[in-house]
């Protein structure tokens, strides 16, 4: 019994990182950069919704919408300002760009918000459900984590494969200037990326803090490395394998911290990381692109 | 002759007119250091509040007066130690001082060396008193809040079986931890189940369910109150209800923006002071502070009420007043303090050699959203 909730646990965290982790593979698949501001689009979705539902009084659902509205501009807004200039520029800069735009949403959500933390009252109210006379809970977080993780799959794998600016993404993602020529706005394709990823990190904001209740400028920087290191796990750049490496990393997290050790619940997550690099360094569902010479 | 002599009379009285002056002057002088500007300012003005309303209690009492000199480091140690040379040339006695732990340490270090009393209202870290005979602490060591929280759940039959979650990534946390389990052991408490985190957890699922699997009565928290809020909550959703006990770092869970209280409802915290304690000279001071600067008391503001109580009992006691040297107030407070006792808000207080505090814990338990004295 006491295997069955580290296991549901497990797939409970697990499917927080997976939603985060779709964000990154989206605008990685797309835009060929990691965007390491995303965790910290997390937060101020976060604090969005916060602020909605303490201060404004409105309903979950009207903070959810707000917050995802707010991330999307933020979203394009980031990506017009620090990441265009740059298209053309080193892959280093655009990486150490990113690590700028996300030290200074931090310390811009330290300035508006403060920096003692805030407790997030839990936007899901459903019930959990009990199982075997109440020996096993499963909490409503984790059952709305996991639907929305498999819905918000699913919905991106068949925008990217059936819509036309799904077509479009995929286009600009296999060869940026081909698409051009064949009459794709690359730019338009670009914000369009940052815009789904940003609103789907408002989500993941409302549904970590949910689960997670503690929100601070910090909140979004350790879930958004780990959710990374499940992108890679899972194959960057694939749809699937964002939630196939998220669910994993939350089981193994879970497994190797009631297993082995509590202490080294965070070490054994990264080594997973490191090794997974040497043996497939293009995950488990990535697809090896051959260089052209 | 006649002129010679009224001479020497109005000499005679100018010099008498001049001592009397120089006695009324001569009130003892008390440095105070704290954060009163910047990050952690709540904890120096609370404190310096607290201080205030002792000297001014003491001064309406008669008798020997104080005049309380504030400077403030805003808790970095650097500043601090230039807010005790300021301290030295505006004539401070003695120190009560610092608020926090890290300045503390950078401030004793050159106290030691000029000869300057201090005595830390709330830095609580050993490194803080440690080969210093001129520093004593009006508040526990941090490690002693693990043996008096052990005392405490033992003497109250809070629990016999424990489960401890600490942060080991954090020293305040693993020094409580550690002598908290040092002490169960000789107690007789029984400790089923001990798991740490690290300071960016978030998920604690696996250490609350090792504890309810081993059949932990109580769940002992020896840190902050941003972790705890996140433990109380993922209990709650798990259905897990033991008694939580926590220490000073559980102080201002109430606070929290967006905390429901509801769920900190039975949480057990180790604190020197509760502002709605029913006694008589807590109730004179809250309503002494409260007239005075509005905001509640915290346990800051009875620790720097206690300071400057212990100090000017001290001096008494050992015959300081306005006139003696900084040097000389300093040798005479290190022999008598080990000497006295003093009772204060926070408790019967004996200290040892070492500066370090003997008193009787206090803990309060929270009912309704507010805390009650136990």
């Amino acid at each position: 019994m006491v295997f069955l909730s580290y296991l549901i646990n497990g797939i409970s965290l697990g499917s927080v990182y997976a939603i985060i982790a779709l964000g990154y593979t989206m605008v990685y698949g797309i835009a060929k950069m990691l965007n390491f501001a995303h965790g910290d689009v997390i937060m101020v979705g976060a604090y969005i919704s916060f602020c909605v539902t303490q201060y404004l009084g409105m309903p979950a659902i009207v903070s959810i919408v707000a917050a995802m509205f707010v991330c999307t501009v933020l979203g394009m807004l980031i990506e017009r300002m620090a990441y265009k200039p740059l298209r053309e520029a080193p892959k280093l800069a655009v990486l150490i760009t990113a690590i700028g735009v996300s030290y200074l949403l931090q310390n811009s959500a330290q300035l508006i918000w403060g920096s003692n933390p805030k407790s997030f009252n839990s936007l899901v109210n459903i019930g959990s459900i009990r199982l075997f006379d109440g020996a096993l809970l499963i909490s409503d977080e984790a059952i709305v984590t996991v639907l929305c993780c498999i819905i918000i799959m699913v919905a991106l794998t068949l925008f990217t494969s059936r819509t036309k600016m799904g077509k479009a993404m995929r286009a600009v993602s296999e060869d940026k200037g081909a698409a051009q020529l064949m009459g794709v706005d690359v730019n338009f394709t670009i914000s369009i990326t940052f815009a789904i990823g940003s609103a789907l990190a408002a989500i993941a904001g409302v549904l970590l803090c949910s689960s997670y209740p503690v929100l601070q400028p910090t909140t979004g920087s350790m879930p958004g490395i780990k959710a990374f290191t499940a992108a890679v796990f899972g194959g960057i750049g694939s749809i699937p394998g964002a939630m196939l490496g998220g669910i994993l990393l939350g089981l193994i997290e879970i497994f190797g911290k009631a297993y082995i050790s509590t202490e080294l619940g965070d070490a054994i997550v990264f080594l997973i990381l490191i090794i997974m690099l040497l043996v497939k360094p293009t995950g488990l569902l990535g697809k090896k692109v051959n260089e052209k010479v | 002759m006649k002129k010679v002599i009224s001479m020497l009379l109005v000499a005679a009285l100018a010099v008498m007119m001049g001592s009397a002056c120089f006695a009324e002057e001569g009130t003892l002088k008390i440095g105070f250091i704290g954060p009163l500007t910047g990050a952690a300012a709540v904890y120096g003005t609370s404190c310096l509040q607290g201080a205030q309303v002792a000297v001014d209690e003491i001064n309406a009492k008669g008798g020997m007066q104080i005049e309380l000199i504030a400077q403030d480091d805003e808790h970095d140690p650097e500043k601090s130690v230039n807010a005790y040379n300021t301290l030295w040339d505006e004539g401070a006695q003695m120190i009560v001082g610092c608020v926090t732990t890290g300045p503390c340490k950078a401030v004793s270090a050159e106290a030691y060396n000029d000869r300057m009393f201090m005595l830390t209202p709330s830095a609580s870290s050993t490194e803080v008193t440690e080969g210093k005979d001129n520093m004593y602490q009006v508040c526990f060591t941090d490690p002693n809040q693990g043996s008096a929280s052990a005392q405490f759940i033992v003497d109250n039959g809070l629990a016999t079986k424990v489960a401890v979650i600490y942060n080991n990534a954090d020293a305040y946390s693993t020094g409580i931890y550690q002598t908290f389990v040092a002490n169960a052991a000789e107690l007789g408490l029984e400790v089923v189940s001990v798991t740490t985190f690290t300071d960016d957890t978030t998920d604690f699922s696996v250490q609350l369910t090792d504890a309810k699997d081993n059949g932990a009565d109580l769940v002992f928290l020896p840190i902050y109150y941003t972790p705890a809020s996140m433990i109380l909550s993922q209990a709650n959703a798990m259905e897990y209800a033991p008694t939580f006990f926590g220490v000073d770092g559980m102080d201002g869970i109430l606070t929290m923006e967006g905390f429901d209280t509801s769920l900190a409802e039975g949480l057990m915290l180790l604190t020197p002071f509760a502002a709605d304690a029913e006694d008589e000279r807590t109730q004179t001071f809250v309503a002494a502070y409260q007239a005075a600067y509005t905001d509640v008391p915290t346990q800051f503001s009875a620790d720097g009420y206690d300071a400057v109580y212990a100090l000017y009992e001290a001096s008494l006691e050992g015959g300081i007043n306005g006139d003696t040297s900084t040097e000389d107030a300093c040798e005479i407070l290190v022999k008598v303090m080990p000497e006295i006792t003093v009772s204060g808000l926070t408790g019967e207080m004996d200290w040892d050699a070492n500066g370090e505090v003997t008193k009787t814990p206090k803990a309060v338990v929270i009912q309704n959203g507010v805390y009650v004295g136990m």
